[in-house]
């Protein structure tokens, strides 16, 4: 047996054949990412836009709506626990609206992650679900896309609302004797949305000139 | 490669072998990703591009892969082309990554891209190992295809949901129409035990027809359409 065979030898080439596999797949892994990453970065800001659009008429404000922000810390009021983001859409340099993310910590199965848009003047432009695990078929209608009624979806109630229409403690569902509709099977995941939205509204309508007075990507 | 073992391989793959039927391999994409129809297929497809380049690319290096280090090696080789296909399709169909995104990266812990490299890529040339790579692949996507198709038929009275993120332009059919109540246990995880199962059966009965005909008529060159007639 030779000296060539010994486990040290074997052990350090298996090693630099190992080595020499890590180093040119990260090296392909590197080209790749960096090949792909404006694509992903600019359809990251795509959906982001386009869920805003959705809650917020795209014509209604003339800013850079996803650069001019600020960010909160935990507020329970809007159900953030960690902090969040709010755009702020201006026209003509004068306030239009906030943009805020909430969460309703009540669903049925857990938290559900909402953007809601409410303009300078009090009223709720909008409520879109961004992300949520209500049961699919049943507590799911809270996403406009799998509501089963496309021409008046659920969620769309809510928009054009302000507290002087419906008052902080009407913004309940039916059932609890509040303003707001809901379907019968799945009251649970409505009343979170509905509670949240109401205490979105409230918060953004409490806080307006601070929120639209801070630097734009300022803490609060 | 010839065309004898062009259809060997086809037919391991597609039938004799199936990963979803047979060899029942790759169960995870199989249950967690066939609630729709689209879902389960985009996400075969993507596995049949990692199944086939990682077959070329271990039958191109299988000489200079150490036997007694080469699952780790496998396993990188895998591991870098699911990142690659995870980050095209972020970049490229990006539609279509929010839906299935979170599953892509379970390509590189899905069995059967792992053996089929371990056991036929690491011996075989690479344009046979390719052709195995895809066979497997196509043999996952069909039983995808109907197990997500008859999941989502069942379940929510559909088929092709979510086509237009894939090719724009199309659009879901609503085969059972708009007052069909839906079956909420085909689209939960337990409705993709049941289906499999089903689909699994039907495969041995086939299988298991097959055999008791083949052993039948041993002399039997071409198959008597009476008898096809006289089944079931």
């Amino acid at each position: 047996m030779s000296a060539r065979y010994t486990a040290t030898h074997t052990s350090l080439r298996t090693a630099a054949i190992m080595v020499l596999f890590t180093v040119v797949f990260t090296t392909v892994m590197s080209a790749t990412y960096n090949a792909t990453r404006p694509a992903i970065e600019a359809s990251a800001q795509q959906e982001k836009m386009r869920l805003i659009d959705e809650v917020l008429t795209p014509g209604s404000y003339d800013n850079a709506l996803l650069d001019d922000y600020v960010d909160v810390g935990p507020t329970p009021q809007l159900g953030l626990t960690d902090g969040g983001r709010i755009y702020r859409a201006r026209r003509a340099d004068a306030p239009a609206a906030l943009v805020l993310e909430a969460i309703a910590p009540d669903g049925y199965a857990g938290r559900i992650q909402l953007v809601v848009a409410v303009s300078a003047d009090g009223h709720l432009t909008g409520v879109r679900a961004t992300g949520h695990r209500e049961t699919p078929g049943l507590g799911d209608y809270i996403d406009p896309k799998k509501d089963r009624d496309k021409a008046h979806p659920w969620i769309g109630q809510f928009a054009g609302v302000s507290l002087d229409d419906v008052a902080p403690a009407q913004w309940k569902v039916r059932r609890d004797g509040g303003h707001f509709a809901y379907r019968v099977g799945a009251t649970i995941s409505a009343r979170a949305v509905t509670h949240a939205a109401g205490r979105a509204l409230d918060y953004a309508v409490a806080n307006r000139d601070a929120l639209f007075a801070a630097p734009a990507g300022s803490r609060l | 490669m010839n065309l004898q073992s062009f259809r060997e391989n086809a037919w391991n793959g597609l039938w004799k072998q199936n990963p979803g039927l047979a060899q029942l391999l790759g169960l995870c994409p199989i249950l967690a990703i066939s609630t729709s129809m689209v879902n389960a297929v985009s996400l075969g497809l993507a596995t049949i591009l990692v199944m086939a380049v990682a077959n070329l690319a271990v039958a191109a290096l299988r000489n200079l892969i150490p036997y007694e280090i080469r699952i780790p090696v496998f396993i990188l080789i895998i591991a870098a082309l699911v990142t690659i296909v995870d980050l095209s399709f972020n970049a490229y169909l990006h539609e279509l990554y929010l839906v299935l995104g979170i599953f892509i990266p379970l390509i590189v812990t899905n069995c059967i891209v792992l053996a089929r490299v371990e056991a036929y890529a690491a011996k075989n040339d690479p344009i046979s190992s390719t052709v195995d790579g895809v066979m497997m692949g196509l043999g996952l996507v069909w039983v995808l295809a109907v197990l997500g198709g008859l999941r989502e038929l069942i379940g929510s009275g559909t088929l092709f949901t979510g086509i237009e993120m894939v090719i724009p332009g199309l659009s879901p059919l609503n085969v059972l129409g708009d007052d069909y109540p839906g079956f909420l246990l085909a689209i939960l995880p337990p409705g993709a035990f049941f289906a499999l199962g089903c689909l699994i059966a039907l495969f041995n009965w086939l299988n298991a027809r097959a055999a008791a005909r083949g052993r039948a008529r041993p002399a039997a060159v071409t198959p008597a359409p009476a008898a096809a007639s006289a089944a079931p």
